[in-house]
């Protein structure tokens, strides 16, 4: 789960991290009144949404006075932000966080996340802060530096300190990032973040530490011992920027829209993956990515078949279902039946059952009166697919 | 023979009176594994699927002599319960549980290292010897002894791939599922291993998919293991749609994730043949053996 900026500096903020002084706004008349309260010389108005890269594409603008903050504010909410890290589309700003412009002498970059190679977390750190920390890395890797974290034994002061100094600081402030970093690593292993990128870490001119952006990853999987965090949720602003993406996954399934016409139907993440290489190697686009979990009942297929039948791109349905150990076809083929008793259109579908209750899946999809075209494998199921949005189109 | 697993495995399951452990055990049992305990924390004394159950992998496995834990426990406590295992050194863990906390994948990673048990999972659908035993949640219907080696990140594909080398005359001398999270124990390059000292098995199936770096360490592994045997692979992804990046990070871990393309690619340098498609992998296998054959014979 993907926190916000203003959440992130939060969480960091009570580990002892030095964040600017800011609220956050939901409009214009509200960015005033928090202006005119924080009363700053400078301000920054940051839009919140959960994607790197905004300060390049004009997700932070710069104001001076209430007036300014307002008008800074009412350009950013309610439009499209997009960055390298959105979809093409972009992500809706729905909140803009207003904080005090901070002057900066130098720029620096700190993060921990995991090493899934390692299996480890990592201390990453780099005197390269800022937008082109990844082009300085890549010219030069050894502009980053790294420091397992071992659990069982955790890094000590001089350990930070040694890798602070190498970041070429004066003492003083080596002493300070080291303790921000151990700050930093506190904070991750608290808050079950797998991803916490302070980017950049601002040296004013009188040589104190500020966190100018926070980005923050919290582990999906850790979110039952994080109850606090859980309520940072922004569902609107989900992971994918698509809300029935997050509804799907309610209901065991994972959905990603795309945008092609020929929906698709897989149990299983790889043989979901693989679908979709076999449909583009036949010239089919898939209108989304689909993995039925071995946990969904007939009834969260339903729903995610429903959510291919609303997507309006969709003219064809390719269902490719290998029963498990855990799943069964008939499973499935019930949700499907469930799904297209209530809809209001229907789409050719073309279905190829293999595995664990094929056969049965097969009765029920008969039985309930669908007309589909069955495929032998998984190449014969795209051609068919493809071939039924060509008859579509003619 | 198989590796990892064969007929005298003695398997021991954490959490087997879970209703889905009751489920999949009693598959196992059904199939010849030979399942000799369960364990669940505060039921020790009594009898489920008529093994006895204990309170500790420490008490079945010195009442019992299992040498395998398959792991059944919900993910608030499936590290305690890998761990519990490794700390009793029971030689073989399969955990099946899916979500486990990322942190907790690394406290037990942190205490494998050195130890003296293999780890396969989390959210593995486990590991499979046809004909010998299962330990996990697989589908066994289309699964044939024989001598191809089967090493997956993914339990759907390895059904698929496996319907489709038994369709094709060829059997499997063990199936593994490596599981899909991101820290996880047994990797795709250690099967590689596993597989290479196997004189029972004759060919290598791996399946990857895009995300994470196991199949470039598989690639490495299979570059210096120099292999008479041929090793198929299908890396799935191809046409995947884009992952969503937050930050900047994840663009410094050490040799970060390539596409599937660059994966396939990497393997095929290292000696192993792409299947050209998801469907066709089976069908890659056989052309290959039979390609060697007639090249030898």
């Amino acid at each position: 789960m993907f926190l916000h900026e203003f959440q992130a500096k939060e969480l960091l903020a009570r580990f002892g991290i030095p964040v600017p002084k800011g609220r956050v706004a939901a409009s214009a008349a509200d960015a005033e009144r928090v202006a005119r309260r924080l009363a700053f010389s400078r301000f920054a108005v940051k839009a919140q949404v959960h994607a790197g890269d905004r300060g390049a594409n004009g997700g932070v603008l710069f104001a001076k006075g209430p007036a300014e903050v307002a008008a800074a504010t009412a350009h950013l909410i309610g439009r499209p932000l997009v960055t390298a890290q959105t979809a093409p589309t972009g992500q809706i700003v729905r909140l803009a966080y207003i904080e005090e412009a901070i002057d900066v002498d130098r720029l620096l970059y700190v993060a921990v996340t995991i090493d899934p190679t390692e299996g480890r977390l990592v201390l990453l750190a780099s005197a390269a802060g800022g937008d082109d920390v990844e082009q300085a890395v890549s010219r030069n890797s050894a502009a980053m530096l790294r420091l397992p974290i071992v659990l069982g034994k955790p890094a000590t002061g001089d350990e930070l300190l040694a890798l602070a100094t190498r970041l070429e600081l004066a003492p003083a402030l080596a002493a300070k990032v080291a303790r921000l970093m151990a700050q930093l690593v506190d904070a991750a292993i608290d808050c079950d973040a797998q991803l916490i990128e302070i980017n950049p870490l601002a040296v004013t001119p009188l040589g104190e530490l500020v966190a100018l952006d926070a980005k923050m990853q919290v582990d999906e999987n850790a979110m039952f011992r994080q109850p606090d965090l859980e309520n940072l949720r922004d569902v609107e602003a989900a992971e994918t920027g698509d809300p029935l993406e997050l509804a799907a996954q309610i209901h065991q399934i994972n959905y990603v829209r795309m945008d092609g016409e020929i929906g698709v139907v897989v149990n299983g993440a790889g043989l979901a993956l693989a679908t979709l290489d076999i449909l583009g190697d036949c010239g089919g686009r898939p209108a989304n990515f689909m993995d039925i979990r071995t946990t969904a009942t007939s009834q969260d297929i339903a729903y995610g078949f429903g959510l291919i039948l609303s997507n309006p791109r969709t003219r064809v349905v390719l269902i490719n279902v290998h029963g498990g150990g855990m799943q069964r076809c008939d499973t499935i083929a019930e949700g499907i039946a469930i799904a297209m008793r209530g809809a209001e259109r229907t789409l050719p579908l073309v279905v190829r059952l293999a595995g664990n209750n094929a056969d049965f899946a097969r009765t029920r999809l008969t039985a309930s009166g669908l007309t589909v075209q069955e495929a032998r494998d998984m190449r014969h199921a795209a051609e068919l697919a493809v071939a039924a949005l060509h008859k579509d189109a003619a | 023979m198989a590796v990892l697993v064969g007929p005298e495995t003695r398997v021991i399951c954490q959490g087997l009176t879970g209703r889905a452990a009751t489920y999949h055990c009693a598959r196992m049992m059904a199939y010849g594994t030979r399942l000799v305990a369960g364990v669940t924390p505060g039921k020790g004394g009594r009898r489920h699927l008529d093994v006895p159950v204990f309170d500790t992998v420490a008490a079945a496995a010195s009442a019992t002599g299992a040498d395998a834990s398959l792991v059944f426990v919900p993910p608030v406590n499936a590290a305690k319960a890998m761990i519990e295992c490794i700390e009793a050194e029971v030689p073989l863990v399969v955990c099946v549980t899916e979500r486990v906390p990322l942190l907790d994948m690394i406290r037990v990673r942190e205490v494998l290292d050195g130890s003296r048990t293999r780890l396969v999972g989390p959210n593995s659908q486990g590991v499979l010897a046809p004909g010998i035993a299962q330990l996990g949640v697989m589908t066994t219907v289309n699964a044939r002894p024989g001598r191809i080696g089967v090493a997956s990140r993914s339990a759907s594909l390895t059904s698929e791939v496996v319907a489709q080398l038994t369709a094709v005359g060829l059997g499997q001398s063990t199936t593994i599922g490596v599981g899909g999270d991101p820290v996880h124990g047994l990797s795709l390059a250690d099967c590689l291993d596993l597989f290479a000292e196997d004189p029972l098995t004759d060919g290598i199936v791996v399946i990857g998919e895009i995300g994470g770096t196991e199949e470039e360490e598989a690639a490495e592994r299979l570059g210096a293991l120099r292999l008479a045997k041929p090793v198929v692979a299908l890396i799935a992804g191809r046409n995947a749609p884009r992952e969503k990046r937050m930050g900047h990070a994840g663009a410094f871990m050490s040799g970060r994730g390539g596409s599937a393309i660059e994966k396939s690619e990497k393997l095929e340098r290292a000696g192993a043949l792409s299947a050209p498609a998801a469907y066709l992998v089976g069908e890659t296998m056989n052309q290959e053996l039979s390609r060697r054959r007639n090249a030898a014979g």
